[in-house]
């Protein structure tokens, strides 16, 4: 099976350099058969990853610990689930994971594009197999999965962590985010590459990048989720390096997304976008540096390797190239249109990006600040919450502002008249909003009190904007008004789906403020019969349950919990020990109050002999606003995704315009 | 020993096959046409065109919606007509010379798959 598995590996890296030379070949000598044998060689690449996968997963499958991977991250006691997902548990099956999923995306953007970037596309494969082989080369000559051992009895087990049912989905959306991210890079830089900076690159790279950031952005909130019931501190988010290295990308590609409808409404800010994408894709190579290096210390983060030093190189080659081969392309990018007003749709799309790459960039520095501090100094500097958080709310609120002011502007100019008749209803509903809430106590924080201000003035344009549109549509000859709704968003999916968004991101926003800024908490030492209470809830500890399975045994405190005297029920919180890993890990109880979308945590710190128990309570109002968020951004996301026929039609149309045959977009 | 060392050797086999797959047949991929061929040119102007009529469209819509006022709404249509107009006369131009810049590129490139 290591023989295999290895041989594979070799397989993927020879067929992903002969992608990445004869496709070189072929797009400098215009050679159409190379460059199509070197797309198979792209695609082949991909099922051979996938058979190397599949092996490695039936070596975890019949516990062959002749593997070391193998020993190291599972062991005959861990249930099947978790053993199918001990493929991406430790660094040398994740980095196997990573490649899978490039050559995954990687061939089904050559295959879906190929007709629709035709003049891109010889530049897209070599680019796209150059990070390819990059890739491979790493688990054959540095990190492979396949290194053998003398077989132990037992492997060494998973880390208690990561024995999670997010654990099963997070890391491959994760991936599928991240690592999707390369192929809008690819299309960009062979766009410049071969000098065709028309829209169909754009078009090509745009849709990735929506897949990309919907993945990326589905699996940090799903990362938040684990973090939030199973670490057991209460939070969802700690502004870990490791949790902002998949961020920064993702408000990159944000602000990316927003700036490309300038670009294809206006042709403008072409530079703008390249140097987005490259910036975009430079930071998921270094959050792959931080998580995979072991030079930062994090819950994310992989054992110490020697790793770190080939990824700082490859993000070098990385960055000196697509800048260089932005410098030298300037002349075909630079576009002599020029922004018409600073109040219009197009200026505030300008502003969003400024705030998203600041905070970007922002936070690049405080991951970076410390390593730097380290290396220059040798005196480790940690950055906090405090930094971040300051950040957050110096960038974070006008850009929530931007939200909802950005689709009441026209395109072009508008004038002050139009834009104070367009923002009224919104801005009243915002002011009624704050006021109320100030009545009702929220004046405590004065950023919590401006954030849900600004919350009800989005989302008052965002209803605003679907009833002045469905109006609209009704006005122009729709028959019904569920007609014209759906004609609205039909019509315009990305706008409609992008409202959508901004109502997730409005939810979102609430969730943190009022988990964070209103929640409360309290610890207290029980012994059996005694209650704590906390923000109206009142848990009365009840006495411990031990039950045992094949892979941990369980230690349940059984708390009765009640809300201003109603009783909630049972809730069991403790702590799980990990037999073979000899591992301890929290347990939490949560309560969820969906109306109010509110939980109540219950966290079992500590348990002694006497039966006695630490508990920690903890009040997280609106917190689950954050999860309903997340399914209310990924609706948005697939709406904005959906193929868009009149897109489709305009692009078949404009090609047999130009090249005399049909494109299939 | 032997059977992982067949199995690598269908599998080397195999992708060998279908990476050289394209040398024996027809290839499914088009070459690119040139990066300063007649075809830019053109592309620039289709695109400008279809800017601006999404751009005339977008007003009127921003108009109905009560976004752009009935004054803005008359000071910005008409230079959007303009330049709708204007690349529709430039499209008009520039097709005959395409014509014949077509027929030249589609001779090289049947020279060349002829290579």
């Amino acid at each position: 099976m290591a023989l295999f598995g290895h041989a594979l590996l070799l397989l993927v890296l020879g067929l992903l350099v002969y992608a990445a030379v004869a496709g070189s070949y072929a797009a400098l000598r215009g050679r159409r058969r190379l460059l199509s044998s070197a797309v198979n060689a792209f695609v082949s690449a991909f099922a051979v990853t996938a058979l190397a996968a599949g092996t490695l997963v039936l070596a975890f499958v019949r516990n062959d610990f002749s593997l070391s991977y193998v020993a190291d991250h599972s062991s005959r006691q861990l249930p099947l689930g978790y053993t199918l997902a001990a493929l991406w548990s430790g660094q040398e099956g994740s980095l196997l994971l990573w490649l899978l999923v490039l050559t995954g995306v990687g061939a089904a953007a050559l295959l879906l594009n190929r007709r629709l970037v035709t003049d891109v596309l010889p530049w897209t494969a070599p680019i796209l197999a150059g990070i390819g082989a990059y890739f491979a080369f790493i688990p054959n000559a540095v990190a492979s999965p396949f290194a053998t051992q003398t077989a132990p009895p037992n492997g060494l087990g998973m880390n208690a962590s990561l024995q999670n049912p997010y654990m099963m989905i997070h890391p491959p959306l994760l991936y599928l985010g991240y690592v999707g991210l390369t192929v809008p890079f690819a299309f960009a830089m062979a766009a410049l590459a071969s000098r065709r900076v028309d829209e169909r690159w754009v078009v090509a790279s745009r849709r990735w990048m929506l897949f990309s950031w919907t993945f990326l952005g589905v699996a940090i909130l799903l990362g938040a989720k684990w973090a939030y019931e199973s670490i057991g501190w209460g939070g969802y988010y700690a502004w870990d390096p490791v949790e902002n290295a998949a961020l920064m990308p993702w408000l990159a590609a944000t602000a990316f997304l927003h700036s490309v409808m300038v670009q294809e409404k206006k042709n403008m800010l072409r530079v703008w976008n390249v140097v987005l994408i490259a910036l975009t894709f430079s930071l998921t190579l270094f959050g792959t540096f931080l998580t995979r290096s072991g030079v930062i210390n994090s819950i994310h983060s992989f054992s110490q390797s020697s790793i770190g030093g080939w990824f700082l190189a490859f993000i070098a080659v990385v960055a000196t190239g697509s800048t260089a081969l932005i410098l030298t392309r300037l002349p075909i990018l630079r576009t002599s249109v020029k922004l018409e007003s600073l109040a219009s749709r197009e200026a505030a799309f300008l502003y969003n990006n400024l705030l998203l790459v600041a905070f970007a960039l922002t936070m690049l520095w405080g991951v970076a600040f410390p390593l730097l501090s380290q290396i220059v100094r040798g005196v480790p500097i940690s950055i906090g919450p405090p930094y971040y958080n300051f950040f957050l709310r110096v960038f974070g609120l006008p850009l929530l502002l931007l939200m909802g002011i950005g689709p009441l502007l026209a395109w072009r100019r508008a004038s002050l008249r139009s834009f104070a008749r367009a923002v009224a209803w919104p801005l009243l509903f915002a002011l009624f909003a704050g006021a109320s809430l100030l009545r009702a106590g929220a004046g405590s924080s004065l950023s919590g009190l401006v954030a849900y201000t600004f919350s009800a003035f989005v989302l008052a344009a965002v209803l605003l904007e679907f009833a002045r549109g469905t109006r609209a549509r009704k006005e122009l000859g729709e028959s019904t008004w569920a007609c014209a709704f759906t004609s609205l968003v039909s019509r315009n999916r990305r706008r409609y789906g992008g409202y959508v968004s901004h109502a997730a991101v409005v939810l979102l926003a609430i969730g943190i403020v009022g988990s964070s800024i209103y929640g409360s908490s309290g610890t207290a030492h029980l012994q059996p019969g005694q209650a704590m209470s906390v923000g109206g809830y009142s848990a009365t500890y009840l006495g411990t349950r031990l039950t045992h399975s094949p892979s941990h045994d369980a230690l349940r405190g059984q708390f009765a919990l009640s809300y201003r005297g109603k009783s909630l029920g049972i809730v069991a919180a403790g702590k799980n020990h990990y037999k073979v890993e000899q591992f301890f890990a929290n347990a939490v109880g949560i309560h969820t109050d969906w109306l109010r979308a509110e939980d109540v945590m219950l966290i079992g710190d500590q348990f002694d002999k006497d039966g006695s128990v630490f508990l920690k309570i903890a009040v997280n109002p609106l917190v689950d606003l954050i999860w309903i968020a997340g399914v209310i951004f990924l609706l948005g996301s697939v709406v904005a995704m959906w193929p868009d026929a009149r897109e489709k039609r305009q692009l078949a149309r404009r090609a047999l315009e130009i090249d005399g045959r049909p494109v299939v977009a | 020993m032997v059977i992982p060392i067949i199995l690598t050797a269908a599998v080397a086999l195999a992708t060998l096959l279908y990476v050289a797959r394209p040398f024996f047949g027809e290839s499914e991929l088009p070459t690119a046409a040139r990066a300063d061929g007649p075809s830019t040119g053109r592309l620039e102007l289709v695109e400008e065109r279809d800017r601006a009529l999404v751009a005339l469209k977008e007003l009127e819509f921003d108009h109905r919606t009560g976004k752009v006022s009935e004054a803005d709404y008359r000071e910005l249509i008409g230079p959007l007509r303009r330049r709708a107009v204007e690349t529709l006369r430039a499209l008009d131009l520039v097709e005959p010379s395409l014509r014949a810049a077509a027929r030249r590129r589609e001779g090289r490139s049947r020279a060349r798959v002829r290579s």
